[in-house]
């Protein structure tokens, strides 16, 4: 598996924000949310606020440290849930055909037909600003692609030598799909997965900025911009930093998934020799 | 052609049907709260008689299924409710606020195909160069980039900074006002413009009948007009469709961060304060837009490409 | 004497491995081809034969490149020619059609239209005039209802059609020759036979040398008046194509001959395997150019 430049940035960056996110506890010079000094707003970075402060005097380092922790939680969990519903739909409708198979297009077309930040919208608008909300919301959105994914690999799968031999010794449908077909497309799905972090990271800083997803005062980054919108013209820095960290995760995730994507792919694009 | 046309446009219509009844189905748990939110801004408990009273004006006392029909029926005459906080039709208040949104969806697309497009084609014919490279790095940035940071940057810069754009809102309409959303939600689809672009160029390139192309003794040039372009079109046309459904979803945070009078922030604020039947009618109308798009993004494919009409 | 159409000089070709270093793929291939003269070219795949005519055409794409040799066509070097004269000769004095009549034509584009361009190109036509020379083209090549064949898209002809209209687009412009990459290969065994016969008839009847290339000899046989082996990037012998395939002189070429199964060897020699090719070459480390070249009927020197 050759794995390129771009796997390996990705990964560097990935493993940055993994960093950030879990030690952020040890290393972060203060509180996220509670030592806010409004003597201390709107601070450019110096050498005890490295990132400068925010409108309420809190240290944005300190805060964009802790973001990590939850731009990290929405992407894993958010795609954790979309693959498994992704890849149980697919799977089962590639396998069993039939009327399940109309049933799972039919409903994948349909949520191909709403566009996907939309209807996150639509169903914060149902349960509630917050963390839970945000991730039952995003792990609903992006099945529809692991879907197709899912079930187009199984239709192909299906008729491989091994899983006819397997047909013949009897074993469950269930077991079949599990343990033959399952594991050859992880690899498609796992690149899925990683792009679709990327995607939650960035849904989930839209509906924080709209006010729609982590309330304050916990430190979200896509929150932290709404804030930092007010102050724009006083704090640019407190705009700045918050964005270059969601730019940053999602690009390492998106270099992840590239990479990933590149060493997989049998027909691999070769650029000039 | 005509027969595929029309095929293809009577495929909307179950889906539609269907989104019409899923919105539904999420929604009605809500409305009941819409009075509480409403009232219990602020630290207040809601009043438990305006909250009935609310409810009974907008029927949200009647059993579901009642509810059910009343909306099917409405649907039908082309009513998507009334608007809980200012009592206007929603079709009214949807209608006031289309041509923003879709002027600015058209602009930010016809941004991002005039500068994506031949980027990506470039990118193409000279694999590996420094074009190419700086191209891509900025394609995979582009769709790394949250679109409103990069609004809310651009906004200080070219606005607050520099003082030659306004910063916000529709204004009286120029032209002014439309370029720094229009940009701000342009660049993700011109970053996957430019990667589509380069792709399939690229797999044009190397397929046999370029080869047969050049045996035939034609130069560089003719090659890529008479052979490349044609080919390549087809799978632009088919990102810049799939395309359309995230630039509607991100038009809506664009339209909120530059205070751009359109569906989007209309979708935004109605959500924010729970005024369910605006929501429902703002989903269903971009969900409607949206197939409208894909539809003709379809027809134009089959148009180009011979081989789909046969099917 | 007539002088050699196309003549290949000591052909030295490889693959780059960076800096100057190439693996090779043709180790020094020689042979001439004489106007109106159909010249087979046969070997196994990976022999290095479809890379001679690529590199006829010009057509070489990095990272292959000829490192040695000359390519003499009607007395010109091919190899030193400015890009826009090679570009003016191919198509029209030399033309070239490929194995697969699927991908080698573009599916966007009508088959008339793709065959109109060499008029455009080459004779300076209008495409009103060119769409009718196409049409004619098309009747030439014997496609049944030609107005209406040319305004079909690719996908809506079989394989056997496909190459005909390969063929049509190749002598639109009469050229001095053709060169036919496994033309037939991918094609049915009962079409293979009209697009050879087809072939055979449209060259002789306009004096076109053909360069045929093939794995199959049985191919080969019907169409070339002379037939050169290639094994290994090289050129291993030559031959009229009768004398070849009754006295086969280079033992790779024995091998070829004697891989093929024969019907009713087996009542006449009795029970016998067929040729493996692996042990008869024994030592290819010796295999050098041209070992085998039948001395041919002329008068001058050899080149």
């Amino acid at each position: 598996m050759r794995l390129g430049f771009n796997f390996w940035l990705g990964a560097t960056l990935t493993a940055l924000v993994i960093f950030a996110g879990v030690l952020a506890h040890w290393i972060a010079p203060f509180d996220p949310v509670l030592d806010a000094d409004l003597m201390n707003s709107e601070l450019p970075p110096d050498a005890t606020f490295w990132f400068g402060t925010d409108g309420q005097g809190r240290d944005v380092y300190t805060r964009i440290l802790y973001g990590a922790q939850i731009s990290l939680t929405v992407g894993i969990v958010s795609q954790v849930i979309n693959s498994i519903i992704g890849v149980t739909l697919g799977m089962t409708a590639g396998y069993w055909g039939g009327w399940w198979d109309d049933l799972v297009n039919g409903l994948t077309n349909v949520m191909l037909a709403i566009p996907s930040l939309i209807f996150a919208l639509a169903v914060m608008a149902v349960l509630g600003p917050g963390l839970p909300s945000l991730l039952i919301a995003l792990g609903l959105t992006n099945w529809s692609w692991t879907c197709r994914i899912a079930r187009s690999s199984t239709l192909s799968l299906k008729s491989q030598g091994y899983v006819q031999a397997a047909q013949t010794l009897g074993y469950g449908d269930l077991r079949i799909m599990f343990t033959q077909i399952l594991p050859n497309m992880m690899g498609p799905i796992l690149v899925m997965a990683t792009l679709g972090m990327g995607s939650a990271v960035l849904s989930e800083a839209a509906l924080s900025f709209l006010g729609l997803g982590i309330q304050p005062p916990f430190p979200s980054w896509g929150s932290m911009l709404t804030d930092a919108r007010q102050l724009i013209q006083l704090a640019p820095w407190a705009a700045l930093f918050p964005g270059l960290a969601i730019f940053l995760s999602v690009l390492g995730f998106n270099l992840l998934g590239d990479g990933l994507r590149d060493s997989l792919d049998p027909h691999m694009r070769t650029r000039k020799p | 052609m005509l027969r595929f046309t029309l095929r293809r446009i009577l495929q909307v219509v179950p889906t539609i049907v269907v989104v019409a009844l899923l919105i539904f189905v999420i929604f009605s748990v809500v409305p009941g709260t819409f009075a509480a939110s409403l009232f219990a801004d602020g630290k207040r408990a809601a009043d438990p008689q305006m909250i009935a009273r609310l409810n009974e004006e907008f029927g949200l006392n009647k059993p579901l299924m009642e509810r059910f029909v009343t909306y099917v029926t409405d649907l039908a005459q082309f009513d998507l409710g009334t608007s809980f906080r200012t009592r206007q039709p929603v079709i009214d208040l949807i209608n006031d606020r289309m041509g923003a949104s879709l002027q600015l969806a058209v602009a930010a697309m016809v941004f991002a195909i005039v500068v994506g497009v031949p980027l990506g084609f470039l990118a193409a014919l000279r694999p590996g160069s420094i074009l190419d490279t700086v191209t891509m790095i900025g394609a995979v940035s582009g769709l790394s980039m949250p679109q409103f940071w990069l609004g809310l940057l651009m906004m200080y810069l070219f606005a607050l900074q520099l003082n030659w754009l306004p910063s916000f809102g529709y204004g009286d309409g120029s032209f002014r006002n439309l370029i720094l959303p229009a940009v701000t939600l342009g660049v993700t689809p011109l970053a996957l413009l430019a990667r589509t672009t380069r792709a399939g160029v690229l797999d044009v390139l190397n397929a046999d009948f370029i080869r047969t192309a050049h045996s035939k003794g034609m130069s560089e040039a003719k090659v890529v007009r008479w052979h490349v372009a044609r080919n390549a079109l087809v799978l632009i046309v088919t990102t810049v469709g799939l395309q359309f459904g995230s630039l509607i979803g991100q038009a809506v945070v664009i339209e909120k961060l530059f205070a751009w009078p359109g569906i989007g922030s209309l979708l935004v604020d109605s959500v924010a304060i729970r005024d369910i039947p605006v929501v429902q009618g703002t989903i269903l109308v971009i969900v409607l837009w949206f197939l409208i798009i894909n539809t003709a993004v379809d027809l134009v494919y089959a148009a180009i490409d011979p081989r789909i009409k046969q099917e | 004497m007539t002088a050699p159409l196309l003549d290949i000089k000591n052909l030295q070709l490889g693959v780059s491995l960076g800096r100057s270093s190439y693996h090779p793929l043709l180790k020094g291939v020689s042979f001439q081809i004489m106007p109106g003269e159909a010249y087979g070219l046969v070997g196994e795949s990976g022999s290095g034969k479809s890379v001679t005519s690529l590199a006829v055409m010009g057509l070489l794409k990095r990272p292959l490149a000829v490192t040695s040799g000359e390519i003499l066509f009607k007395g010109q070097n091919l190899l030193a020619l400015p890009k826009r004269e090679m570009r003016r000769l191919r198509g029209n004095r030399i033309a070239m059609i490929f194995q697969e009549p699927m991908t080698a034509l573009n599916p966007l584009s009508t088959v008339g239209r793709q065959i109109a361009e060499m008029f455009v190109l080459h004779q300076g036509k209008s495409w009103a005039e060119a769409e009718k020379l196409a049409v004619e083209a098309l009747g030439n090549v014997r496609v049944p209802n030609p107005d209406r064949r040319a305004r079909n898209y690719p996908h809506q002809m079989s394989g056997g059609l496909r190459q005909r209209v390969m063929i049509a687009m190749a002598l639109a412009c009469s050229p001095d020759l053709l060169i036919a990459d496994e033309p037939t290969t991918a094609l049915d065994v009962t079409v293979q036979a009209e697009v050879l016969r087809l072939i055979k008839e449209l060259c002789a009847a306009r004096g076109t040398a053909v360069l045929f290339i093939s794995h199959d000899l049985g191919v080969i046989a019907s169409i070339c008046q002379r037939v050169g082996v290639m094994y290994s990037g090289c050129l291993v012998e030559e031959n009229e194509t009768r004398a070849l395939f009754e006295s086969p002189r280079h033992e790779y070429t024995r091998g070829l001959l004697g891989a093929l199964p024969r019907l009713g060897s087996r009542s006449e020699h009795g029970r016998q395997r067929l040729v493996d090719i692996d042990s008869i070459i024994a030592d290819r480390s010796r295999l050098t150019e041209s070992r085998f070249i039948a001395p041919r009927e002329r008068e001058g020197s050899q080149p």
